[in-house]
């Protein structure tokens, strides 16, 4: 189903969607809020600017955006994919619990905080660009990949990475010299084992954005983790 | 009994958008209220304003004031009162338009004023100190009169209500301005009325202010010292008094001012290089109490520009975008989308880092 957002306000472009029960487009989005949030296993493809939590505790569903999007896109989701051919706003990322996001550009600040896991659902994020400050913060879990392609000369993450992580990984493509990370993790050059690891996201990476595969692993990834299994053991409660 | 709004305390949201064209090509207030539009949800009714730049070309050498009073006595004493000081060249009401959407107005006039010579002779001051204070003393002193623009040549429009039911209110689509900068407000901690609104504004300097500042109270003590009262039941003001303390009474940069206010971390200017280096710590040293902490994104207009900036920690959305001369600024970038479908280099500047866009010298 093709659905005209023109002038439609937030709640009825979603009662569109939820009722259609079968794949949409969306053509026309201007800023509004929770498309497709909670929404199970459907193809949801959007032309202009969805709103902030686009794809909000998404559940299964499917989310290609061909431009740019804004604020918490997968702000708690649960499972499924969001694409977006842009780059995104702040807080992409935001407490998802499974699922992936990827982004062809650029993203802004607190790009996967707190991200966490449970069990087989490992919550993945790729962003081709650059990533703004803190990223990662709070990380419990999952995967964030930052494969800095096109950053424009400018560093591939900015400041206060990993602020507060204690779980999961993140690879920042490139050696990361410069970038100041926080006492409570550990930063090493990943070992082959650890790129197989992350081989199937950037091969989908590649697929949705047509990037070359050989030319992004033909640089080493920068892994960071928290340097224990909890960096916070009695901090707050005797544990 | 149902608790009214400033009993109760409702969570955050707001909107900001600015539009300037560099080459001064003027611009009617329909764009930068169709900005709002997408961003409705950010705001909740309790406050919406917009402020123009150059739409009094006829009067561009007096202050144009403008004034909210509770009643024709206070407008007489206060006119009395304004009379001491400056020559009323021009006054008139507010043009209007009514609509169901915006009630409980207050009587809105503007005046354009000249100081008088003798007065500043007397009292040895500038125009600008002049003008200050008078606003000062009735926004403290004056009940039931509130000026909420006071600059040349430029003026603020704001109001209980929905940026875009305001707009349409003011009739902003009959002023043109080579920017406009806009708010939709939706108050956490304190009451929505009519002098609460954004934008805030002194002499030239507005503000429009998306977030909550957590140093207000250490920021209004210090900037309570040089004279200024905040007396507007909101923490913008103080941010106005700050940036007017700094430009005009410490004649700072603007840039200068984004490092005073929105100061990089410690662990950040330490890896400056030494000239950068020296002059943020000279800058923390010297206005310390002028940190302002806590989420923001504002909007700074002036005379001839605008000055966009986070917090340092960009706890607020904000996007840039551009279209030949015009330079957009939204809490969205659907707010940019809705003036121009075609901006581009749309990017959302770091926190602390200052976007200043200056219309080209002469033809403002």
């Amino acid at each position: 189903m093709h659905v005209k957002a023109d002038h439609l306000d937030f709640r009825c472009l979603n009662r569109a969607l939820q009722t259609a029960n079968e794949d949409c487009t969306v053509s026309g989005c201007l800023g509004q809020r929770f498309i497709a949030a909670g929404m199970g296993n459907r193809h949801i493809s959007i032309s202009g600017i969805p709103g902030n939590a686009l794809g909000a505790y998404l559940n299964g569903a499917r989310i290609e955006v061909t431009g740019n999007a804004q604020d918490a896109v997968g702000d708690t989701m649960n499972s499924g994919t969001i694409i977006v051919h842009g780059n995104i706003g702040d807080a992409a990322g935001y407490a998802m619990r499974g699922g992936e996001i990827y982004v062809k550009g650029n993203a802004g600040y607190r790009a996967g905080v707190h991200m966490k896991a449970y069990e087989e659902r490992v919550p993945v994020l790729v962003i081709g660009g650059r990533a703004g400050s803190f990223l990662g913060e709070y990380q419990a879990g999952g995967i964030i990949l930052v494969l800095g392609l096109n950053t424009d000369g400018k560093p591939l993450v900015s400041n206060f990475p990993c602020t507060g992580m204690h779980g999961g990984k993140l690879f920042l493509r490139g050696n990361c010299t410069k970038t100041l990370f926080p006492k409570q993790v550990t930063v090493h050059i990943a070992d082959s084992e650890e790129k197989k690891s992350i081989q199937p996201y950037v091969e989908e990476y590649c697929r949705l954005f047509d990037a070359d595969l050989d030319a992004i692993f033909a640089s080493d990834f920068t892994v960071v983790e928290p340097d224990s299994k909890n960096p916070y053991k009695q901090m707050y409660v005797l544990n | 009994m149902k608790k009214v709004e400033g009993q109760v305390r409702i969570p955050s949201g707001c909107a900001i958008s600015a539009v300037i064209s560099r080459d001064g090509s003027r611009m009617t207030g329909e764009k930068i209220i169709e900005s709002m539009k997408p961003m409705h949800d950010r705001s909740n009714g309790l406050g919406g304003g917009f402020a123009g730049y150059g739409i009094y070309p006829i009067y561009r050498d007096f202050f144009a004031l403008h004034l909210f009073f509770d009643s024709r006595t206070t407008r007489k004493d206060c006119e009395a009162y304004l009379r001491e000081s400056v020559e009323i060249v021009h006054a008139e009401q507010v043009p209007t338009r009514k609509t169901p959407l915006i009630t409980d107005e207050p009587l809105i006039w503007r005046y354009f004023v000249a100081p008088l010579k003798s007065v500043l002779s007397n009292l040895q001051l500038d125009e600008k100190e002049l003008i200050a204070r008078i606003v000062m003393n009735i926004n403290t002193n004056r009940k039931g009169a509130y000026v909420f623009s006071s600059g040349k040549n430029m003026g603020v429009f704001k109001a209980v209500g929905f940026p875009e039911d305001v707009g349409y209110y003011y009739r902003l689509e009959e002023y043109e301005a080579y920017s406009w900068t806009a708010h939709g407000r939706y108050p956490t901690n304190t009451p929505g009325w009519w002098g609460g609104a954004h934008p805030f504004s002194l002499l030239d300097y507005s503000i429009v202010h998306n977030g909550e500042i957590s140093s207000y109270d250490a920021n209004r003590r210090f900037i309570e010292m040089f004279g200024y009262q905040c007396t507007l039941q909101t923490d913008t003001e103080v941010i106005t008094y700050i940036v007017d303390y700094l430009l005009r009474k410490q004649g700072l940069t603007l840039e200068e001012t984004a490092s005073v206010i929105a100061a990089p971390f410690w662990s950040t200017i330490e890896r400056k290089p030494e000239a950068e280096r020296q002059q943020l710590l000279y800058l923390r040293k010297i206005f310390p109490s002028l940190l302002i902490t806590g989420p923001f994104s504002i909007v700074l207009g002036f005379d001839g520009g605008l000055m966009a900036l986070n917090d340092r920690l960009k706890l607020r959305s904000m996007v840039v975008g551009e279209k030949n001369d015009k330079v957009f600024i939204s809490s969205e970038e659907a707010g940019i989308r809705a003036m121009e479908p075609d901006a581009e280099n749309i990017y959302a500047p770091a926190g602390g880092e200052p976007v200043i866009v200056r219309v080209k010298e002469g033809v403002f």
